[in-house]
């Protein structure tokens, strides 16, 4: 049995690929793992390791060719084995013997996918075919084609109608009532487009994201775009369709909140003063931000509601602490991931996040480098923002925003005293997350942040 | 009004046509003294004499033939084929010459040919067929299968009416199992016109002949399962009354095509096409055939039985599809 070698979907944003080389011929032999071939996203460039052990059978994409993720580009299998008959789907999730290494492997990680929380109430009987069929098929809805035509006609999401046919088909009825329920309850019908698609580590802020669920349909019409001839007309990118998507999907599923709390860096500085030539001798270069996460993750520890997910009408407590690091690139944003930073100290997190802060702008991030967030952290000050109010990186729970350090004036014990002066920003989901709960995260946050240095 | 007969239905048809009109006459083998095999023709010599009552040899071709000729000097012939299996014998005469004439010449050929058809009477491979099939490709024919005795009636009427040849397939499982009470008057049931036998809402049946009851005994059964099934009396099988397939396919969004004839190359194949050519957007689920497997009819009791559809069949693959 052949296996299919897809293109990759090396980031969230990220739709399609170039295959740059393909590092084996037809009829080589070629071990599970072993470099296959080499691609380029908007994104990230990679080598892609083989998904099983073979022979390469086919090419099916030729180099420089660029192609939409899940594409199959090439097949694996046993000398002498029929070329496979083409698949009229590539499935994303494809049965290996042996899954290869998350570059071949576009499944995501196991963060939870956002689907359950922004799926509106549904006619839900049939809870359990729900929630298996979008791992079955992330973003492709079984349906027929009366389905499809009344989807079109009433704007209706089919990804968001329980199915109750064959194997969770759609079927004339599932939508009919669907239809005829959210009527019933004015709840709104068209909201995300493939909400299905479990995409674990979307893109705060502007990030670009994942195939994320299209706008909610606004309840009053939106005034017409009036544009004049010498007004300049351009298409939207596929990265910038996703953040847009994104961001609306985001805020549409989250009620956004906002606390903001200034700390005082003092202490920081003369800690990172005292660690900076010991750092060096690593060969890390020690910037604030291992300071942040670490605060972060001490404020998580004592408030575990800030690294959580909605799932439903569930809350999901995440175990361990994955940060999303807010990378801006030229052309967009990328959101690299330190996973188990609770687990790391200070020159772990500082080494991790320069790792991936360099790989991420030479595009040498591998898929697994940007899935699995449990909690963002956008630096907002590098642009000299003093402070910015990011969009929650769904299906995170928060953000953090940092804003710039910036030396002013306090009053400290009835004596003006000049410190650099931080503010932090916290964007967090309102349904689950309260302004006490916020606060008090913040609170730890800051304590970590002004604690003496030397304790 | 009386309650009529399948059969008699049939015969009531071209008694009257031949009544009111005296180029109305019927020819066959044994149509005459023995009053037909299945005594359709039954008292017609008596009442019309031999000049219109005609019995013939043994030749199907020679049958259409004959009638033929005569229809195009302006006589309405009925041939009778003993059993419908033989009308293969006269497949040159009609497909190539009662076909052809009008697009040739310009002369009609306004003859039926008519005889039973069908299984479930235990006939065996040469006297259960329904051939329609070999017909059904061929411009020029019109193709009727009844199932009701108002059908029966009106159809033949609309038959030996119909200024160009049309085969009269009747279903000889029908022939004294089904009865109703006919008008007095005169009636013709238009050819190329189906009847929506049941309404529903969950999926459609189009068939025609004795699956039409076949169709509505499952629709029965699976009403207790709170399926809602609809079915569609063809009654023409050319021309189709693609009108009506396709009204029911939209409504339904899930069909199923049921008929007698074997599965490969069977009218219901047709009736698939129209329907996936130009109802594609509204259906629901895939369109499914039910027809007796592509084997010759069997004898034996118990196998034509598995070789038929049967209520139970149908029910399953309904109940298949409405969970699609």
């Amino acid at each position: 049995m052949a296996t299919d070698v897809i293109m990759p979907q090396m980031g969230e944003s990220i739709a399609e690929g170039t295959i740059v080389k393909w590092l084996k011929g037809v009829g080589d032999n070629v071990d599970r793992d072993e470099p296959l071939f080499e691609i380029s996203t908007d994104k990230v460039d990679a080598e892609i390791p083989s998904p099983s052990a073979g022979v390469l059978l086919e090419i099916l994409v030729p180099e420089g060719k660029t192609v939409e993720i899940n594409t199959v580009v090439g097949r694996i299998g046993q000398e002498g084995e029929a070329k496979s008959a083409p698949k009229a789907a590539p499935a994303p999730q494809q049965s290996e013997p042996a899954p290869a290494p998350a570059a071949a492997a576009p499944q995501p990680a196991p963060a939870p996918s956002p689907a359950p929380a922004q799926r509106p109430a549904q006619p839900a009987p049939q809870a359990q075919t729900a929630t298996q069929a979008p791992q079955q098929a992330p973003s492709f809805v079984r349906s027929s084609p009366v389905v499809q035509k009344i989807a079109a006609e009433h704007g209706v999401d089919v990804s968001l109608v329980e199915g109750t046919g064959e194997g969770g088909r759609v079927t004339k009825k599932d939508i009919m009532t669907y239809i005829d329920s959210a009527a019933s309850s004015a709840a709104p019908i068209s909201t995300p487009a493939q909400p299905a698609a479990p995409q674990p580590a979307p893109a705060p802020q502007e990030a670009p994201s994942a195939p994320a669920p299209a706008a909610p349909k606004p309840a009053a019409a939106r005034p017409a775009v009036v544009a004049s001839a010498d007004d300049v007309r351009e298409p939207m990118s596929i990265m910038r369709k996703k953040i847009a998507e994104h961001m609306v999907m985001s805020k549409a599923t989250s009620p956004h909140v906002y606390t903001i709390f200034e700390v005082d860096m003092n202490e920081v500085v003369k800690r990172r003063e005292a660690l900076k030539r010991e750092f060096e001798k690593e060969g890390v270069k020690l910037t604030f931000l291992p300071f942040f996460i670490e605060a972060c993750i001490r404020g998580m520890k004592e408030y575990p509601i800030i690294n959580s997910s909605v799932d439903g009408e569930t809350i999901i407590y995440k175990k361990t602490v994955n940060v999303g690091i807010a990378v801006a690139l030229e052309n967009g944003l990328i959101v690299p991931v330190i996973k188990h930073a609770d687990q790391m100290n200070l020159l772990g997190l500082a080494k991790t996040a320069a790792d991936l802060g360099e790989r991420a702008r030479t595009k040498r991030l591998v898929p697994d480098d940007v899935q699995g967030g449990t909690f963002t952290i956008t630096n907002v000050g590098v642009f000299g923002g003093a402070f910015g109010l990011p969009i929650i990186n769904q299906p995170q729970a928060a953000i953090m925003g940092i804003g710039t350090i910036v030396k002013r004036p306090v009053v400290i014990d009835d004596a003006i005293a000049i410190r650099p002066i931080v503010y932090l920003s916290l964007s967090y989901d309102h349904r689950i997350i309260d302004g006490a709960d916020a606060a008090r995260f913040l609170t730890v946050v800051k304590r970590e942040l002004e604690k003496p240095a030397g304790v | 009004m009386a309650v009529t007969t399948y059969i008699d239905a049939i015969k009531e048809g071209i008694w009257e046509e031949m009544e009111k009109d005296e180029s109305v006459f019927i020819l066959g083998e044994d149509v005459g003294i023995y009053g037909g095999a299945f005594k359709v023709t039954k008292g017609m010599l008596d009442k019309f004499g031999p000049m219109r009552v005609i019995d013939t040899p043994i030749s199907e071709s020679a049958i259409v033939g004959a009638a033929i000729g005569a229809a195009l000097v302006g006589m309405r012939p009925v041939a009778e084929m003993q059993f419908i299996d033989f009308i293969s014998c006269a497949f040159d005469q009609i497909v190539n010459f009662a076909a052809k004439c009008r697009y040739r010449w310009g002369a009609g050929v306004p003859i039926v040919v008519r005889g039973p058809s069908g299984g479930g009477v235990h006939g065996g491979p040469f006297h259960s067929q329904n051939p329609e099939a070999y017909f059904f490709n061929v411009p020029g024919l019109k193709i009727v299968c009844p199932s009701t005795a108002y059908d029966a009636k009106g159809l033949i009427k609309a038959a030996i009416r119909d200024p160009d040849p049309v085969l009269y397939f009747e279903h000889k499982y029908l022939y004294r199992r089904i009865k109703e009470d006919l008008p007095a008057e005169d009636f013709v049931v238009p050819i190329g016109k189906a009847a929506l036998r049941r309404e529903g809402e969950d999926l459609s049946i189009i068939t025609y002949g004795a699956m039409v009851y076949k169709a509505l005994e499952a629709a029965e059964a699976l009403a207790q399962d709170g399926i809602d099934v609809e079915v569609l009396d063809l009654r023409s099988i050319l021309p189709l009354d693609e009108e009506a397939i396709l009204t029911t396919a939209k409504k339904t969004s899930k069909v199923i095509v049921l008929h007698e004839a074997t599965l490969t190359g069977g009218p219901g194949g047709e009736v698939v096409a129209r329907i996936a050519e130009k109802a594609f957007e509204y259906l629901d689920g895939p369109i499914v055939r039910i027809a007796p497997p592509d084997t010759p009819v069997p004898y034996s009791p118990p196998l034509e039985e598995a070789f038929l559809p049967q209520t139970k069949d149908i029910v399953a693959k309904a109940k298949k599809l409405a969970a699609y």
